[in-house]
């Protein structure tokens, strides 16, 4: 829906940019606050899924015989339970099919049965009484192996499409994309100096804290009910309705409190299984992962291998890019190798761009989106050969970015002409920044790069209900993952001209609205913000209204200014201002409730660009690196709450600074995950890590009302490469594999000490 | 097997329960007493969100049997607000918005309230270490640490 352009604009804010105590505050602090699996319900039994040992095998027969006869068991369901309703959406069966394996276990941790029992022991020991006889197959789990020839293969059914002509064998590639404009053969004969490089970077998971968790309860007339820690509960209403044969009318689902997700909640793994479980037992389940379950079971990202080709002139201008992307997104099509080949070189203004990406499958539990989802590794590659390349050229690769970047007219390497946009403000701001200008002690680096998200509208519906006492209640359709509720009543409040404290914003659940978007493409803050603000403006005309009545005056002749209906001026007439608690409180004489209400496809999410910079220091006796300062600069649109807005840029650069360093998912020979658990698979912690300054640019979005941009993904994009550029410039030699681990860093530097 | 009796105390008041000897402390309080303040991260002792104490000392509830708390003192999140009154650490978290998703928080309050203890002055990095058992994944700490500090400091005055 294209914005009507009366409401664009709005620059002299009351509320929004202050910090007001976000409204879930104290309950989050008490522990009063309710998370998945803190949900009860009366004569609840405990749900555990049987998982598969093996990375592929095929599932001959499965045997619950004397699981059920095992006292206390309520139900079991496996493949037979979950027939298949998909009905040709070849999407939605990979979802049945990585919810509960069908005729083969794609990867280790593939859900095989599920019992529901009475308590959490007899479930267990149910779940080993049940037998299943695998035939195991060959497997691959490393994105190059599985583009091979001969590879083993996992879906007989994947004929790579996007080729010409079409292979009439099946492989593991999935489909080829392609982006990008010019002539990059022709751009790479007028370059002065190509760099040409590979890198490959390991999946990695969202790791939140929260496991996933639900408590499904299903009756014998077939309605249901479900509490889920989700990012999407209509989402998840919808895509179990239709896994389970129901109306979608007979499901309700209530998001709970979200303990994290960074996009490893906008699908569905375990709800679909407690929903069968509870309607074969004809009891409330409840299923919570344990953390080992949730390495090997919900969905990390993809792991890569990236091929990045750059050539510049003399002077210090690009004349061509181009990438190959190879991105393995586990046992099912949808690796984010799509966004990766569209983001790769949205930071730059050029001629001739050209971007390759794989989507492959290998015996990997199926990828989940993860912050920005494909954009972090293409940045990690392309700003790696960016930095190279400057130096290379003799420029800083500061001004060498300024000289290059994509700025407002630019053609995008994906496509879209660029409308006002903060690249060049970043980079600006950065190269102000006391951080770049600090002396570094021995053994340390310094690295900088640039990251871009697009960012996303979506299907959103809200309801803004007037009370009789002249408060507020605001009810959203998106789950508040970092204080988006806070930044909704800031809204509504600014708005409609009364104290933030008077708004109250709840996430309703699924039987309180229409249908909204997952809370993904960071674009609550957004699409759920604007449509709080016109669901404001549509409460105003009939707050105006009303006044207008009462008065004895047309509607046209009302205002309302700062919470008050005023006469707009005195032909029409000397009235004292009317406040929208005198309004509110004779609703029941005047009309009947005052609602304001809005729903829509919101269009218009402004993209988003960051400069980050980061000192590493590395220990050449242990490979160690620690980041010993970081800043992050981001273009934010506006901020409505600036605390939440540096939290995301924190909490993203941190989450990068991880995979970066540390964060791997290891795998055996056998195919099995070896570091299924926090110790092993190490997320940063406090003693790693230094303050992360942040610096916000409001740059507005024409797109929004009040100028917002979402904030939430760009923070990641960037680190990968900053903190390589930074550990490569500490280290001396070219670091081009993620993480980078003591391991890696060793050996990067006895190459060095052994080509010198 | 057969259940087992516990007496104890938590947060000041004295309760009793039964549970299986091999049910963890965190189960009991969860899924027995009510108290879900405590939460499962990862029930191996590496995320620190079921921190409590016992006998004063911070503790990762996943790691203790229900029946090891007999004629102990267990404190929970769920005691650290005295009445209408939140301790001043809960309060600085909420001024510095120290927390997102809020999974984390309550094991991070009780984990820097028993930092506070044994060093009312900590340094930036004695912070860091203090709670370098706990995982936060939203904030990257940077608020979390200001938040701390700044609590400690208005301990000291009071």
């Amino acid at each position: 829906m294209p914005l009507d352009s009366t409401l664009q604009g709005k620059r002299d804010f009351k509320v929004v940019g202050t910090r007001p105590l976000r409204p879930d505050g104290i309950d989050k602090v008490t522990g009063r606050a309710k998370f998945g699996a803190d949900a009860t319900a009366p004569g609840m039994l405990v749900g555990r899924i049987l998982r598969s040992p093996h990375a592929h095998a095929r599932i001959k027969k499965i045997d619950t015989s004397k699981a059920e006869k095992l006292p206390g068991v309520k139900a079991i369901v496996t493949r037979e339970d979950l027939p298949d309703h998909t009905d040709g959406d070849a999407l939605l069966y990979d979802v049945l099919y990585n919810i509960m394996a069908r005729e083969k276990a794609l990867y280790e941790g593939h859900a095989v049965a599920a019992v529901a029992a009475v308590d959490t022991r007899t479930a267990r020991e149910a779940l080993k009484l049940i037998k299943v006889d695998y035939e195991v197959l060959p497997h691959v789990t490393d994105v190059d192996e599985a583009m091979k020839p001969g590879a083993p293969i996992l879906h007989s059914t994947i004929f790579t499409d996007g080729l010409e002509p079409k292979p009439k064998k099946p492989s593991n590639v999935v489909r080829r994309y392609e982006f990008g404009h010019g002539d990059v053969e022709a751009g790479f004969k007028k370059a002065d100096i190509i760099v040409e490089r590979t890198f490959k970077t390991e999946a990695t998971h969202q790791g939140y804290i929260e496991p996933h968790a639900c408590l499904a309860n299903v009756g014998p007339d077939g309605q249901g009910e479900l509490w889920v820690c989700t990012q999407g509960h209509f989402m998840v209403r919808d895509t179990c309705a239709r896994l389970l044969g129901m109306d979608i009318s007979k499901l309700r689902v209530t998001a709970s409190e979200i303990g994290g997700g960074f996009g490893g909640k906008t699908t569905v793994f375990i709800e679909p299984v407690a929903l069968a479980l509870s309607r074969k037992a004809n009891r409330p389940v409840k299923v919570v992962m344990s953390r080992e379950e949730v390495f090997k079971a919900s969905g990390p990202t993809a792991s890569t291998s990236i091929d990045v080709k750059i050539g510049v002139t003399k002077d210090g201008r690009i004349t061509a890019a181009d990438a190959t992307l190879r991105y393995q997104g586990g046992a099912f099509a949808g690796s984010p190798v799509e966004f990766g080949a569209m983001s790769a070189f949205a930071c730059y203004d050029l001629e001739n761009a050209r971007t390759i990406g794989y989507d492959v499958v290998t015996n990997r539990p199926k990828q989940a989106a993860y912050r920005a989802p494909g954009a972090p590794m293409a940045a990690f590659a392309v700003e790696s050969v960016i930095e190279e390349l400057a130096r290379k050229v003799g420029m800083e690769p500061i001004d060498f970015r300024m000289k290059n970047a994509a700025r407002e007219g630019t053609r995008s390497s994906y496509g879209p002409t660029y409308g006002p946009i903060g690249l060049l403000a970043t980079l600006e701001k950065a190269k102000q920044h006391p951080h770049f200008k600090a002396p570094l002690s021995p053994n340390q680096g310094r690295g900088m790069a640039c990251g871009f998200w697009f960012n996303f509208g979506g299907q959103t519906c809200v309801s803004l209900n007037v009370n009789s006492d002249g408060t507020v209640a605001l009810s959203v359709g998106t789950p508040d993952i970092g204080g988006s509720r806070a930044s909704m009543c800031l809204m509504a409040a600014e708005e409609l001209g009364i104290p933030y404290d008077k708004v109250r914003a709840i996430v309703a659940d699924t039987s309180a609205l229409g249908y909204n978007d997952v809370t993904d493409g960071s674009r609550t803050t957004f699409a759920t913000g604007m449509a709080t603000i016109l669901a404001a403006r549509d409460a105003i005309k009939k707050l105006t209204a009303r006044a207008a009545q009462i008065w004895g005056i047309s509607a046209e002749a009302v205002t309302w200014e700062k919470g008050y209906a005023k006469p707009a001026g005195s032909n029409a007439g000397n009235f004292p201002p009317m406040s929208i608690a005198e309004i509110a409180a004779q609703a029941g004489a005047t009309g009947g409730p005052i609602a304001g209400h809005h729903e829509y496809s919101a269009d218009g999410a402004g993209v988003s660009f960051a400069t980050h910079i980061c000192d590493a220091e590395v220990d050449p006796e242990t490979g160690a690196t620690k980041i010993v300062r970081y800043t992050v600069l981001q273009d934010a649109g506006k901020a409505v709450h600036p605390s939440y807005v540096e939290g995301q840029f924190q909490g993203g650069a941190v989450q990068g600074i991880g995979w970066a360093l540390n964060e791997e998912y290891i795998y055996g020979k056998d195919g099995r995950l070896q570091n299924a658990g926090f110790l092993d698979y190490r997320i940063p912690v406090c003693s790693d890590l230094p303050m992360i300054d942040t610096v916000i640019l409001e740059i507005p979005n024409p797109g929004h009302p009040y100028g917002v941009r979402g904030v939430g993904e760009t923070s990641i994009v960037p680190p990968l490469a900053a903190i390589a550029n930074a550990v490569s410039a500490a280290a001396g030699v070219r670091l081009t594999s993620l993480p980078m681990s003591p391991p890696r860093i060793l050996a990067a530097l006895d190459r060095k000490a052994a080509a010198e | 097997m057969s259940a087992i009796h516990v007496t104890t105390k938590i947060n000041g008041d004295v309760v009793d329960y039964v549970c299986e000897a091999d049910e963890t402390l965190l189960d009991v309080l969860r899924n027995r007493l009510g108290l879900t303040g405590a939460k499962e991260g990862c029930s191996t002792g590496d995320c620190g969100a079921c921190s409590v104490t016992i006998d004063g000392r911070l503790t990762c509830s996943c790691l203790v049997l229900g029946a090891e708390a007999d004629g102990r003192e267990i404190g929970t999140i769920e005691g650290m607000a005295k009445g209408d009154e939140l301790h001043p650490l809960q309060r600085k978290f909420l001024e510095h918005a120290a927390l997102q998703c809020g999974i984390c928080t309550p094991g991070i309050l009780v984990a820097a309230k028993s930092l506070l203890e044994h060093n009312p002055k900590p340094t930036e990095t004695e912070v860091r270490f203090g709670l370098a058992g706990n995982l936060c994944r939203c904030t990257g700490y940077d608020k979390i640490v200001r938040a701390v500090m700044d609590a400690a400091q208005e301990m000291r005055r009071a």
